[in-house]
């Protein structure tokens, strides 16, 4: 990949207390890539995307994004400069309704085509349309996933980082998630996508890393990570 | 003249006063999780700075509706700005600290406000000017004063003017958000430190408003004043459930009638042993019964913290 890549990660290291969550983990996204993040329960994947979003102190490394180093920005700067995460659990606003929740991605931007991005989240998400008076918090788990990303894509982002979005929805759900996120793709946004279900991930992704216990021990094209005998044993079982 | 019809109205004077100032330590509660202690006395000093204006302004022959509206504004703008600058010395450095310190700050600045009120306008009782006739009016049988009508009317478009900025405008979604998830607020871009402040003063400037209305209705301002009152309208946000918006409107003007209604009827229930100076029993019978029967008040939601 001759292309300057829209993210690079060098050497990033986060500690909690004496914990060594990452230790010093390389990584990059070119743009228009999907990139798939992969490892087991408390490899350091969340940490990675948090420390990305700017939720997370870094104790070391250095984070560059479209050439400039991200390392004293404050995470609500770093979603005007066009990252967006969609976390763990979602973080959606339950109190808030849909339509607010989708507002409230779009929270940095004062053009006037706000309106007409809210259309085009309901065109992704008719689900959502129907809902939109709704309070975040009475929808079910998938819908809610839904109001997560769209509401991150309402930002614009040039990388958008998805926690897990398999987490707990139903097969139905999660292949209609992961049909979404290939045409997010497909529309040109760069996404790094942490999963555990691994297989999922690399086949939606172009590349992928694999995390064990804070460090990148394997990467590749995501073809050869779902033939490799390593990933095939830790997280396919075959 | 009816004793109930009077005490309805008083308690719905003091309860308009009591929501305003109760506003204020729902919001805070709702976004930070701390009971700021010190927000009775943003009230006295709203009181204060008033008289200081309204005296000056009245001895400069100021029309006494534009030196009133004056004084106001002048209250409004020093308590916002008193409410900002507490949150950012006092409250922000403890943000992550173990809940007990900022609590424990809360009071210390409610101490450090009140002596510096007592330094700059004495220990004594100030008269408040009411540079206009204040008028009575006969309402079946119960009295109401035109400054009366005032304090109930104002704080019924102050309250619909925060519930307007806090469900229609921009910032009031992302008080919402913040309150509700602060992490996730800053990942939409919502720089939480503005919100913060934003919070603090909306809840002063409504402080500010409730002290001219005390003021002006009891005709005397004393430095002490903030104390029982920041006390009682805390009472009044428990009361409806704390953190939430109308719980605290609705508790408020509860605690008022409550309040008014038992000074009203103590004389006669107890056989003329208790007299309406127990009043104040009253608010504080009302804070217990309700953290023993129902902690979450009456409009607050039954779920414990946010997660």
């Amino acid at each position: 990949m001759t292309q300057i890549p829209l993210l690079e990660v060098e050497h990033l290291k986060v500690n909690y207390g004496g914990i060594h969550a990452l230790k010093g983990i390389d990584l990059h996204i070119a743009p228009g890539e999907l990139v798939a993040l992969i490892g087991s329960n408390g490899a350091g994947k969340s940490t990675t995307l948090k420390a990305l979003a700017g939720l997370q102190h870094c104790s070391a490394g250095k984070l560059h994004y479209e050439g400039h180093s991200l390392h004293h920005m404050p995470a609500h700067q770093r979603v005007s400069a066009g990252l967006a995460l969609v976390p763990e659990g979602r973080g959606i606003f339950a109190r808030l309704t849909v339509a607010e929740n989708l507002h409230m991605g779009a929270y940095t931007r004062n053009d006037d085509e706000i309106e007409a991005d809210l259309e085009r989240m309901y065109t992704l998400f008719p689900r959502l349309a129907e809902r939109c008076a709704q309070l975040a918090g009475t929808l079910s788990g998938g819908e809610q996933q839904m109001v997560a990303m769209a509401r991150a894509l309402m930002s614009r982002p040039k990388l958008l980082m998805l926690d897990e979005p398999s987490m707990g929805l139903a097969p139905m759900m999660v292949a209609k998630i992961f049909e979404t996120i290939r045409d997010i793709s497909a529309q040109g946004v760069s996404i790094l996508l942490v999963e555990q279900n691994a297989k999922l991930a690399l086949e939606a992704a172009q590349r992928g890393y694999v995390l064990e216990s804070g460090a990148i021990t394997l990467s590749g094209a995501a073809g050869e990570l779902l033939g490799s005998d390593a990933v095939q044993r830790a997280y396919l079982g075959a | 003249m009816d004793i109930f019809l009077q005490q309805l109205i008083n308690g719905l004077v003091q309860g308009s006063v009591y929501a305003l100032v109760a506003l204020g330590y729902t919001m805070v509660y709702g976004i930070l999780g701390l009971i700021n202690f010190a927000h009775g006395e943003v009230v006295m000093v709203g009181a204060m700075v008033a008289l200081t204006a309204l005296q000056a302004l009245l001895a400069a022959a100021f029309a006494p509706v534009l030196a009133v509206l004056f004084s106001l504004m002048l209250a409004v703008a020093a308590c916002m700005a008193l409410g900002y600058g507490i949150e950012r010395i006092a409250y922000r450095p403890l943000r992550n600290a173990p809940r007990l310190a900022p609590l424990i700050t809360a009071i210390g600045v409610s101490i450090v406000l009140q002596n510096l009120a007592m330094m700059i306008w004495g220990r004594e009782y100030h008269a408040f000017p009411l540079p206009f006739n204040n008028g009575l009016h006969e309402m079946g049988g119960a009295i109401i004063t035109d400054v009366q009508i005032v304090i109930v009317l104002v704080a019924l478009v102050m309250m619909a003017g925060l519930m307007g900025v806090v469900h229609r405008t921009r910032m009031g979604r992302a008080m919402r958000a913040v309150a509700e998830n602060p992490s996730a607020a800053a990942l939409m871009g919502v720089d939480i430190n503005r919100v913060i402040s934003a919070t603090f003063m909306l809840g002063s400037a409504l402080a500010a408003v409730a002290g001219l209305m005390v003021s002006a209705n009891y005709g005397i301002v004393h430095y002490y004043m903030g104390f029982m009152l920041g006390l009682k309208a805390f009472t009044a946000a428990v009361l409806g459930g704390i953190g939430n918006l109308r719980g605290a409107m609705l508790g408020g003007v509860l605690l008022g009638l409550i309040e008014s209604l038992g000074a009203g009827y103590i004389g006669d229930l107890s056989g003329g042993f208790l007299g309406s100076h127990y009043q104040d029993v009253f608010a504080f019978f009302v804070l217990i019964a309700v953290l023993v029967l129902r902690p979450s008040g009456l409009l607050g939601e039954r779920v414990a913290e946010r997660a």
